[in-house]
């Protein structure tokens, strides 16, 4: 039986959104429907230019005879649906969200107001280094900012987000490779690892080599012993890693890599973990990716912008993509430089600006006991919550969770029926973003489960007791609740199999609702 | 207590308590102290909010912004813009601003509706069929369209017209180059001359209109890139797309795109938004990149929005996805949206006839200036490049002594241009404003 919490940490709480209330059950007009030929919204400065046609100034051949097929509707009419859009939309402002693996903490609205600043907001990327020195030395801070937390040396804030982060990484896993005249052709990774590393290992012209996990959930140092060789490229670490386990043998996983040549790649989707406890440049990692939008707090955006910044050790400085901000010590002025060995650029201008200001703003507020803190109390909530959802579903992988933890709801189908999508779904009318489900690969029925340190005892306590109720119902109707649900949200269970059959991928009117924006099968 | 934890001590206690821990040290007591950490991190401590904002005030008052502090005639693909009250307004509605991707359809339906309206208005803007939910900014989307081309034709040879922008050009050479061969298509006089023998292409890249603000011919450029068993992705301005014809009507098969100049401010280059589309071809189900909102029903045969086609994707097919897109850049998306439906077809098409005017009026009383000579003759529309008796970039510091931004060199970029300076005029440029620049600027060559 599990042990019941002290009431200190029970009672109501602010991350619970079951009060959440939607209005009507209606759905919502896409905004061309709303359009009327003639209605518009717009205006534009007076400036007094004279008023060629678009005849005196558009060759013929290259002229439109009309403008894009865009809506008409009023300012007012598309505040209204747009606004209504917004209450159709779950988000952490509303209540906890504890997606596992994406990190969906409280961003606070200090690093809003930190990137709308017009003083940042209005610089073009192009001007010259004299007119930006504001916004170099931000970025030259936040760089040293973010090698200290990690404990490397140099670091590229170009990559717009943890995916293009990764590809920059192996790419410059390629350089130092090519550089020492030993190309190589195989990229090792666990087989927990998010999708997004062979993805890119691809990319980067490499071949993906897993290494299985062991019992324990963490990697196979027998297996890994045998799959290093001279060409291995480098071994992609996420550590903690997907299942929330510390890789514990990573002194070793480091060792075997480094003697082989290769490289060690951490991907820092778990480093909001470790913040102040553990750096990546001590456990004997080269190259480093962060996501700035899960560790330090720039808000996911319905999906981004985020950034993806990558540090490396000090051997693979001078690969960096360039232009790179940095100060001159000689003129104590800030530049942009390109490294000798530079990969080349990844970004079109300097990353995403404004996304890295607001990160700026976050570890400034924090500072280094904050971030501390911020790592422990992550762990914390997780763990505890772990501990309370013990006899609630299995746990195949029970070691010491960091920052997050996966649970099987396999005991739960073999009783019931009931999968871990159905309790995802009735998750949500308890007033909780659902987990982050099937994911990963190696467990059954996952649910992986972050509540993230921002969320106080009392959300993280009713969020265990919601888990207990859901599966005690569960066990009482045979399933029929949460086979149902949701029933509280602005649409029931969405149908996934018809929108990929018959493809609509775009708006269009009535009369050509049945043949447009269909894409033919086969598969090509 | 830090800033962003808002459990107090006697909570912090319970919990340890119930764990049968001693301290929040002990959750880390099974990490090898070989790797651990001493001393916690080397990190300045923390600041109370308005300590922070005022150093990022301090911050920002060392730069010289393009807009609220010079008058700014520099484009080079990035562009001020009117952003009309409502794009900010809606923008920053916390419903978008901190939701995550819409995995889970019942609870995110008004970013999949929002994503889906943008995906029919990118369609619109192109004259294509199928738009995706966004990628990060131009330069990835151009990588995207050409990993779409190579894998749709099966072929690894790529031409790339020197009137595409060089950075995009440089992000393409970095991300494609370990697999695609790239080959760069020279500039006659502004436009690009395309070799009469393609080979095995896979694709053929051109800007429309291209870095140096002319009209190339698409169709030209789509028949070639056609009889060569290829596909021609077209970097295309959306804001012109207001005058000009549709790349997709003039034969271009992919679509990407810079979305900035729709309700994002500069911002020193991001985050922006790549906008991407192509044609209804059997390579979208396996190939295209990026995510995609597609309309469905609910259990109630009520009309709803799923992510859909996931199977191309990396969380899915991994090592043998479409791209490696996960996070993009969905809320620059929405704002783009939402300004183009404030704009609709005629708001845009002002709009982009207000930048050609601009333009042209600009155009005509710089060269006017002795000295001063178009560095190429092709047809423009709103950006153009001007040749200078002298160093373009002394021109531009004496004009920033002025006030101006008074558009970017070209030297770094096209010195066989010579000394040569673009601009671009956008509709919040005022004809006084053009004629105390063009004074300023015929003072700036003495």
């Amino acid at each position: 039986m599990t042990r019941k919490p002290q009431p200190v940490l029970t009672g109501p709480s602010g991350g619970q959104a079951w009060s959440a209330s939607v209005i009507g059950r209606h759905h919502e007009p896409v905004v061309y429907e709303l359009s009327s030929p003639g209605r518009r919204s717009w205006s534009f400065r007076t400036t007094g230019m004279p008023e060629w046609d678009a005849t005196d100034l558009v060759p013929a051949d290259h002229l439109a005879d009309e403008p894009p097929a865009l809506p008409e509707v009023s300012e007012r009419d598309l505040v209204a649906h747009v606004t209504r859009l917004t209450q159709r939309n779950y988000s952490v402002d509303l209540g906890a969200y504890p997606l596992g693996s994406c990190t969906m903490k409280y961003n606070p609205k200090l690093c809003d107001v930190a990137s709308s600043v017009p003083g940042l907001t209005g610089v073009h990327p192009a001007q010259p280094g004299e007119q930006t020195q504001g916004w170099l030395r931000l970025l030259v801070e936040l760089e040293d900012a973010l090698c200290r937390i990690t404990g490397m040396a140099a670091a590229t804030l170009q990559p717009a987000a943890g995916a293009q982060g990764e590809l920059t990484g192996l790419l410059l896993m390629r350089a130092w490779h090519d550089a020492a005249g030993s190309p190589r052709t195989k990229v090792l990774i666990p087989d927990s690892a998010h999708g997004t590393n062979p993805a890119s290992v691809t990319l980067a012209g490499y071949q993906t080599v897993e290494v299985p996990s062991d019992r324990r959930g963490l990697v196979d140092l027998d297996a890994l012993r045998t799959l290093v060789d001279d060409d291995v490229a480098g071994l992609m670490l996420t550590n903690p890693n997907t299942l929330g386990l510390f890789e514990t043998d990573i002194v070793e996983i480091a060792r075997l890599v480094h003697e082989a040549g290769g490289l060690l790649y951490y991907d820092g989707a778990n480093l909001n973990a470790i913040l102040g406890e553990v750096r990546p440049g001590d456990m004997g990692f080269d190259i480093v990716h962060m996501n700035l939008h899960k560790t330090f707090a720039v808000p996911h955006g319905g999906g981004g912008p985020g950034a993806g910044p990558v540090a490396v050790a000090p051997r693979l400085v001078e690969f960096l993509p360039g232009p790179r901000p940095q100060l001159d010590p000689e003129t104590n002025r800030y530049t942009l430089t390109t490294p000798p060995r530079s990969i080349g650029r990844i970004h079109g201008w300097h990353g995403n600006a404004l996304a890295l200001a607001r990160a700026y703003a976050y570890i400034r507020a924090n500072g280094g006991d904050g971030l501390q803190l911020v790592a422990q109390t992550a762990v914390l909530n997780a763990r505890y919550l772990k501990e309370r959802v013990r006899d609630v579903f299995d746990l195949p992988y029970d070691e010491p969770c960091m920052h997050e933890f996966v649970a099987s709801a396999a005991n739960v189908k073999r009783a019931t029926g009931v999968k871990a999508l159905d309790l995802a779904k009735r998750l949500i009318e308890e007033g909780f973003h659902p987990p982050t489900m099937y994911f990963p690969l190696i467990v059954d029925e996952a649910l992986m489960v972050e509540p993230t340190e921002t969320e106080s005892p009392q959300t993280v306590e009713a969020m265990a007791q919601a888990f207990e109720r859901i599966v005690t119902e569960a066990e009482a109707d045979g399933g029929a609740a949460a086979r149902a649900a949701p029933r509280t949200t602005p649409v029931s269970r969405v149908d996934e199999v018809q929108a990929a059959k018959k493809l609509r991928l775009r708006w269009t009117p009535d009369e050509e609702r049945s043949t447009a924006a269909r894409v033919p099968s086969p598969l090509h | 207590m830090g800033h962003s934890v808002p459990h107090t001590d006697a909570e912090i206690a319970a919990m340890l308590d119930f764990l049968g821990l001693a301290s929040l040290d002990d959750l880390y007591a099974h990490i090898p102290d070989a790797v651990r950490l001493a001393g916690g991190l080397d990190v300045a401590p923390g600041a109370a909010e308005s300590d922070v904002l005022a150093e990022i005030d301090a911050l920002a008052a060392a730069n010289r912004p393009a807009v609220g502090g010079l008058v700014s005639f520099a484009g080079f693909g990035a562009y001020e813009h009117e952003r009309p009250a409502v794009v900010p307004a809606l923008t920053m509605r916390s419903e978008f601003v901190t939701s995550y991707t819409p995995y889970q359809p019942e609870l995110s339906q008004g970013v999949l509706q929002a994503l889906f309206e943008y995906q029919s208005m990118v369609c619109a803007l192109f004259g294509l069929d199928v738009a995706n939910a966004s990628l990060y900014d131009a330069a990835s989307a151009a990588v995207e369209g050409l990993n779409l081309a190579a894998a749709a034709t099966k072929r690894r040879v790529a031409w790339i017209s020197r009137a595409v922008h060089p950075n995009i050009r440089e992000v393409v050479r970095t991300l494609t180059g370990p697999r695609l061969e790239l080959r760069e298509a020279p500039l006659v006089d502004g436009r690009t001359e395309w070799p009469d023998d393609l080979g095995e292409a896979a694709a053929l890249l051109v800007a429309y209109p291209n870095v140096l603000g002319c009209l190339e011919d698409v169709a030209d450029a789509a028949r070639r890139a056609h009889d060569a068993g290829a596909l021609l992705v077209a970097q295309a301005d959306p804001v012109a797309a207001g005058l000009l014809r549709s790349v997709g009507s003039l034969g271009a098969d992919v679509a990407v795109g810079e979305g900035q100049p729709f309700g994002t401010p500069l911002g020193f280059g991001g985050p922006y938004v790549g906008l991407f589309a192509t044609r209804n071809a059997p390579y979208v189900r396996r190939w295209l990149p990026g995510r995609l909102v597609g309309e469905t029903v609910d259990a109630d045969n009520r009309r709803a929005y799923v992510l859909t086609l996931s199977t191309r994707e990396q969380h899915i097919r991994r090592a043998e996805a479409s791209s490696n897109v996960c996070t993009n850049q969905t809320l620059i998306a929405i704002a783009a949206a939402i300004h183009l439906a404030w704009l609709g077809p005629h708001g845009l098409r002002e709009l982009a006839l207000r930048c050609a005017r601009g333009a042209r009026y600009t155009r005509e009383q710089l060269l006017r200036i002795p000295g001063v000579e178009p560095a190429v003759d092709a047809p423009t529309l709103y950006e153009f490049a001007l040749r200078t008796p002298g160093p373009a970039a002394v021109v531009l510091e004496r004009l920033a002594e002025e006030g101006y931004l008074g558009g970017v060199d070209l030297a770094p970029h096209y010195p066989e241009l010579g000394d040569a300076i673009l601009l671009a005029v956008t509709e919040t440029r005022t004809r006084a404003e053009v004629d105390d620049f063009a004074s300023t600027f015929e003072k700036a060559l003495r």
